[in-house]
């Protein structure tokens, strides 16, 4: 059957794929890490590729892990959040540190702000609708890219929203690209208003199946509007809040073109933005980039352990 | 929809409706300030004077006469030769959408039928995928890309794009069929057809809203990438979204930042008009995860 071998073939490229990446790291590793001894003595270690040990080098020097300088950092540091300060030097810790705030910021507001949207639009007039539908599915479905820029000129300080913001604070010299905080703002604010449509449609979509004899029931029993949302509907969408939660995890994880667009480099990096400046550029640091790739996936494959394992049991449940 | 349930206060209707309008112009302004904006000039559209400006264009008449100016445009389209750029984009797309899409056909119809449950490892490798930022798999490709000599070429990036796709492509087209009895191929089966046969006859003429949508999904997953066709794409074969962010990295200093405004509206366009035509496809399929998942 020619469709069989499709289906192998169809499966297995992927998966060679993603073992490849991982694969070809430590021959990365340990290309570059050869590369160094040569310069130094011998080119009898060149010839051995042993690149495994020499390759950890790369994940624990200043620009990743950077375990001596993390090290240096709480033996002299008095206080926490000095260490805290310290780590925030390194450009590895940077990253995570915006990748994690922003994840962890985007997520439940995307949650809530979409769960408002679907519940507003739900109760409009059916007329309009298929409108609001149309102008909220756009910020999600427009390039990243594109529609970070677009909201980049916007609060530039000669922008419409940058002046607004100019306005509202009195002062006309604010500039929102200026400050790391405000920058982390703008770039969370961009998350928000390009996710929330995506976690809208997902309500939206739930809430059309929503039983109408509970809700009844519970307006009998006395539930005023706020309870039943509270009671009835939020149990309902349950399950649709992990998954968008889930989804939203892996996508603000992985947050990188609005850096681009923001030009905001400066104030924020994120983990694959790291990896892009890396592999960008005149020197094109394969191993640095591969280093850190590498860390990111480990990063991602704990952020979603639990996940798995609970897709894994439902299955054996289910067969 | 007359049940008492849903009736509500004049007050809360007020609210509703002022919120709903609230996001719809977060939702829409944005889009409608920029593609207004790109027909003016820039210091119009960045106004340092008065904010009123890059709505009346004052300076853009000063300069050209009128309110409105191609000049964004000519200078993208004709000067920095964007048109190649949108070419690329569209072969790039295309070639895509083909490639995963017949992969994703035959290779979902197949599962679907088949009687091991490939449904785990297919939903792992999605999510996974999923998961990962292209980034870090561009990262594994770069070097043997480089070795082989066949960096910055087009196909390359498709085949990339595709593998980077396709987990997700064949899975949604998995769940579809899945929808589609068996009986039909079989009763086909029973009337004398082949296997193959039954595909062709029966199951392709039902199976396109499926198709459509997943074939609409990994189009926009071609188009709106930038880490993949940025790092593997030389500047003659960039597409779209790489060639917006080269144009503030070389105009920023020329001033003249409405090149990329210009480009930056043309390249939305094409999305604005697919979400006006598959607005239910794009919506099914957000939500047909939703569900199964």
């Amino acid at each position: 059957m020619p469709i069989l071998s499709v289906i192998a073939q169809s499966i297995f490229i992927p998966h060679e794929a993603v073992m490849e990446t991982v694969k070809n790291c430590g021959p990365f590793g340990c290309k570059e890490v050869i590369s160094i001894n040569h310069e130094a003595t011998s080119e009898l270690r060149a010839k051995q590729p042993l690149g495994r040990f020499s390759g950890l080098e790369i994940y624990l020097d200043r620009g990743h892990l950077a375990i001596s300088e993390v090290n240096a950092a709480w033996s002299s540091s008095d206080s926490l959040s000095q260490f805290f300060s310290r780590l925030g030097n390194l450009p590895f810790y940077r990253a995570m540190g915006f990748t994690l705030t922003f994840t962890f910021v985007v997520t439940p507001f995307v949650i809530i702000l979409g769960l408002l949207i679907a519940l507003a639009v739900n109760s409009l007039h059916a007329r309009i609708r298929g409108l609001v539908i149309f102008f909220s599915l756009l910020p999600f479905v427009v390039t990243p890219l594109i529609g970070a820029l677009v909201l980049f000129w916007m609060i530039d300080s000669r922008g419409i929203l940058g002046t607004a913001v100019q306005w509202l604070v009195s002062d006309p010299d604010l500039s929102l690209k200026a400050s790391t905080g405000l920058m982390w703002i703008s770039l969370i604010v961009y998350g928000i208003w390009h996710a929330a449509p995506f976690a809208f449609v997902i309500f939206y979509a739930g809430l059309q199946t929503l039983p109408m004899d509970q809700i009844e029931a519970a307006e009998i029993d006395g539930a005023t509007r706020l309870q039943r949302i509270r009671y009835v509907v939020v149990p309902h969408l349950m399950p649709l809040v992990t998954f968008v939660a889930l989804i939203q995890l892996m996508d603000n994880f992985r947050v990188f073109e609005p850096i681009v667009g923001f030009n905001a480099a400066a104030h924020a990096t994120s983990i694959s933005w790291f990896i892009f400046n890396d592999l960008g550029g005149e020197t094109r640091q394969l191993s640095s980039a591969s280093a850190s790739s590498v860390l990111t996936i480990i990063g991602v494959s704990i952020l979603l352990l639990p996940v798995l394992v609970r897709t894994w049991n439902d299955f054996k449940g289910k067969t | 929809m007359s049940s008492r349930a849903r009736k509500q206060p004049l007050g809360l209707q007020i609210l509703i409706y002022g919120f709903a309008g609230l996001w719809l112009i977060m939702a829409a302004f944005p889009f409608l300030w920029t593609a207004w904006g790109s027909f003016k000039v820039e210091l119009d559209f960045f106004s340092i004077a008065d904010w009123t400006y890059a709505l009346t264009g004052e300076r853009t008449k000063a300069e050209y006469g009128s309110p409105f100016t191609d000049a964004g445009y000519k200078g993208a389209w004709v000067q920095e030769s964007f048109y190649r750029n949108v070419i690329n984009t569209f072969i790039i797309c295309f070639f895509v959408v083909c490639t995963s899409l017949t992969i994703g056909t035959l290779g979902g119809y197949a599962l679907s039928r088949s009687n091991y449950r490939y449904t785990f490892i297919l939903l792992i490798t999605a999510l996974i995928f999923r998961a990962m930022p292209p980034i870090t798999l561009v990262a594994g490709y770069m070097l043997p890309f480089f070795q082989w000599n066949v960096w910055g070429l087009m196909p390359t990036t498709i085949i990339v794009l595709v593998a980077i796709n396709q987990p997700f492509t064949l899975w949604m087209l998995h769940s579809f069929f899945q929808n589609i009895p068996k009986e039909l191929d079989e009763s086909a089966k029973v009337d004398g057809c082949t296997q193959f046969q039954a595909f062709r006859h029966v199951i392709i003429p039902v199976m396109w809203p499926g198709v459509i949508t997943t074939g609409l999904f990994s189009f926009l997953l071609a188009y709106n990438d930038f880490a993949v066709t940025a790092m593997l794409l030389s500047e003659e074969n960039r597409t779209m979204v790489p060639q917006v962010a080269a144009f503030l990295g070389t105009t920023y200093t020329e001033g003249n930042i409405m090149f990329a405004v210009a480009s930056v509206v043309s390249a939305t366009a094409p999305l604005f008009i697919l979400v006006m035509f598959f607005q239910r496809q794009i919506v099914s399929g957000l939500t047909q995860g939703a569900v199964k998942g």
